[in-house]
């Protein structure tokens, strides 16, 4: 195995033995891909007439009015097929899990979007799958279960340790330790061992490189601040990797802030000072971790957030002072995604509206020749009943109320 | 690198052709109950034991090794009581002692001072599943410094050229897993295996412990012969789980009785 991977201080691959061989093939595989231009055509090819690329750049005019501030723009990573920019990453696994000559994928999954992105994945590429997704999550995002389980995976909850994010991945790792001769384990963000978190932000970077020839096109300049947010950082890499040469665009991941700043209940590991450097899951990076190592709980009002730890390529621009990393509420979320719901129409994802929410604190700021630009990583389909929740929707409570007693009468749903 | 973790060995095998190790999390279900299992083991004639430091993330761990290490944070284990607990036993009990732990445990003390303190208390040496060696320099130069055996693991896929590699890293012994998979699950015995442990003992001097799925008599049995000391896991927890802690004692004394 070479020794590579390192961000700085962050990175590398701390793996049980039994799956050194295995890395090595990725890693060949990876490199191989990446040096193939023919690759990067195929997988764009196939990201143009599988799912909507490229995605578009919207100028929210109304948002921009609202504020008053700077010109706002958001890119539309919602548009993807499955709804989020994880079906960036998952097709381009899929392409190298063929190259590989594999048969079988796994993947973990908390809110559910990269699970039900792998199954699509798989069906379209004839894989068998299997997904690992926390007991909690598998409760709160049924939507998506039923879906994975439409297109054929097999969804195992697991109910180990916290029974989320983290737990999943843990299983998925168990899985592949004993069944890596047939199987690749399509990780869903850019964390984990080397090469994974290169080779997520490699597929991810897509979203970056067309921003920024979008923004050129259409604006004719780059924007003065981008924003993402942050759970382990795909989409963050992705919309970042465009900018990292440009000094003049400042770059800002928005972390899970949660219930706040010193309630210890948050996902934010770079943005508050919670969290210290650790090695866990196989890399080195900032965890939210007790005295003795132990990883603490975490909490987000999205599940696609609620991880304890963070790229290490995000902790390594971190350090450099190359990304500005904060965090944003629950409550400012909410506000967030209502605000765009009503101004412009699009339904971010509760993850992505952190992004909104920490754009929209800074926005009326700027000036009006200032342009920032937003990475709307998903929509909120999947959200309905959590959203429905925090907005405590009569309408929807009475629907669901009405559904249940149709299921227990034994009548069918519908009309 | 130390010798004296192998030497016991080699002189045990003088004695006996196969030897014994066993394994407990410590502090689960409790540390008195970790102290009366070693205890149980001791005397049952165990050779050596690797004592687990319970870890929030056990990655290589199969579910009743990782319930185990779940259980006992929850009812408080910390990595200070496991030292103090581990310090008893190493005074009490005249046989080696290992850890058993992920990197991250040693990482938030800082491996030297981890390393270090290990010496103090008494322990011989350690198994870090998550740590390649490639990752490791600064935990092998504490190890090698304060003389004590850090021990690596080999496996089915790994090469030949890998596991040379490997045995430079290590002292006391190595740990050869016989099947892909977490800990914790059945083990079909093939005929591969004689191939495998042969080429094994082509690639280093150490002795093999051979591990991974060891429930009965019989498997213990089948080793005789083809590695140096059998490994007992994750079924001694099974049997405290389901018989109580009494059973653990002659619940080895069986799997002893045939030499």
């Amino acid at each position: 195995m070479k020794h590579s991977g390192y961000h700085t201080q962050f990175g590398g691959a701390f793996i049980p033995e039994i799956l050194v061989p295995t890395f090595e093939q990725l890693e060949a595989a990876y490199l191989e891909a990446k040096a193939d231009p023919a690759f990067w055509a195929e997988y764009k090819a196939l990201m143009s007439s599988y799912s909507c690329r490229p995605t578009p750049i919207t100028f929210a005019e109304n948002l921009t009015r609202h504020f008053g501030g700077a010109q706002i723009y958001i890119k539309r990573e919602d548009l993807n097929h499955t709804g989020a920019h994880k079906a960036n990453n998952v097709m381009g696994q899929g392409l190298l899990t063929r190259r590989m000559g594999k048969k079988r994928v796994i993947a973990e999954t908390g809110a559910g979007q990269h699970g039900v992105a792998t199954a699509t994945m798989a069906a379209r590429f004839g894989f068998e799958c299997t997904i690992y997704m926390g007991a909690v999550d598998v409760a709160r995002q049924r939507p998506n279960v039923f879906w994975m389980e439409q297109m054929g995976a097999t969804v195992i909850p697991v109910e180990d340790g916290s029974r989320t994010l983290k737990d999943a991945i843990n299983e998925a790792f168990r899985d592949w330790v004993t069944n890596m001769d047939d199987t690749h384990y399509v990780l869903g963000t850019a964390c984990g061992p080397y090469p994974f978190p290169d080779m997520v932000t490699w597929f991810q970077s897509i979203i970056g490189q067309e921003a920024r020839q979008q923004m050129l096109e259409r604006v004719g300049r780059l924007p003065d601040r981008a924003y993402a947010c942050v759970g382990g950082g795909s989409n963050a890499m992705g919309l970042f990797s465009g900018f990292l040469n440009d000094k003049e665009v400042e770059l800002v991941g928005v972390e899970a802030g949660g219930r706040g700043r010193g309630t210890g209940e948050h996902a934010a590991r770079l943005a508050y000072d919670d969290a210290s450097i650790g090695v866990a899951q196989g890399y080195k990076t900032y965890f939210l971790q007790d005295r003795d190592g132990q990883m603490q709980d975490t909490h987000s009002v999205s599940a696609g957030l609620d991880y304890v730890g963070v790229s290490p390529i995000l902790a390594s621009l971190h350090e450099t002072g190359r990304v500005r990393f904060e965090a944003a509420t629950d409550d400012e979320v909410i506000k967030a995604m209502q605000l765009t719901v009503r101004k412009e129409g699009l339904i971010p994802a509760l993850e992505s509206s952190h992004a909104f929410a920490q754009a929209f604190k800074e926005a009326p700021d700027l000036s009006p020749n200032d342009i920032i630009l937003i990475n709307q990583s998903g929509r909120a389909d999947k959200d309905i009943f959590t959203v429905a929740d925090a907005i405590d929707d009569p309408k929807w409570k009475e629907f669901i109320i009405r559904k249940a007693a149709q299921y227990q009468s034994g009548a069918q749903g519908g009309h | 690198m130390t010798d004296q973790l192998q030497h016991y060995i080699q002189a045990r095998r003088q004695q006996k052709d196969l030897l014994l190790m066993t394994h407990i999390v410590l502090g689960y279900p409790d540390f008195d109950t970790s102290l009366r299992v070693v205890e149980a083991m001791v005397e049952a004639g165990v050779d050596l034991m690797e004592l687990q430091i319970p870890f929030s993330e056990p990655m290589a761990d199969g579910p009743v090794i990782l319930r185990a290490n779940a259980e006992a944070l929850k009812t408080g284990a910390t990595v200070d009581r496991c030292l103090e607990l581990s310090e008893q036993i190493t005074q009490r009990f005249d046989i080696p002692f290992l850890f058993m732990t992920y990197y991250n445990i040693l990482f938030r003390r800082g491996v030297a001072d981890f390393v270090g303190q290990m010496k103090q208390i008494g322990m011989q040496g350690a198994i870090i599943p998550d740590l390649p060696p490639e990752e490791g320099a600064d935990y092998l130069a504490a190890m090698r410094s304060c003389e004590l055996a850090p021990i690596h693991i080999f496996t089915p896929n790994t090469s030949s050229e890998r596991m040379q590699h490997l045995s430079d890293c290590s002292a006391g012994f190595i740990y050869t897993v016989a099947r892909k998979g977490v800990t914790g699950k059945d083990t079909a015995f093939s005929s591969e295996l004689g191939d495998y442990l042969a080429r094994c003992r082509a690639a280093t001097n150490l002795p093999l412990a051979l591990g991974f799925g060891v429930t009965s008599r019989a498997d213990f049995e089948f080793i005789r012969g083809k590695a140096d000391i059998a490994v007992i896991g994750s079924e001694t927890i099974r049997v405290m789980e389901r018989d109580g802690v009494a059973a653990v004692k002659p619940f080895i004394q069986g799997i002893l009785s045939g030499g």
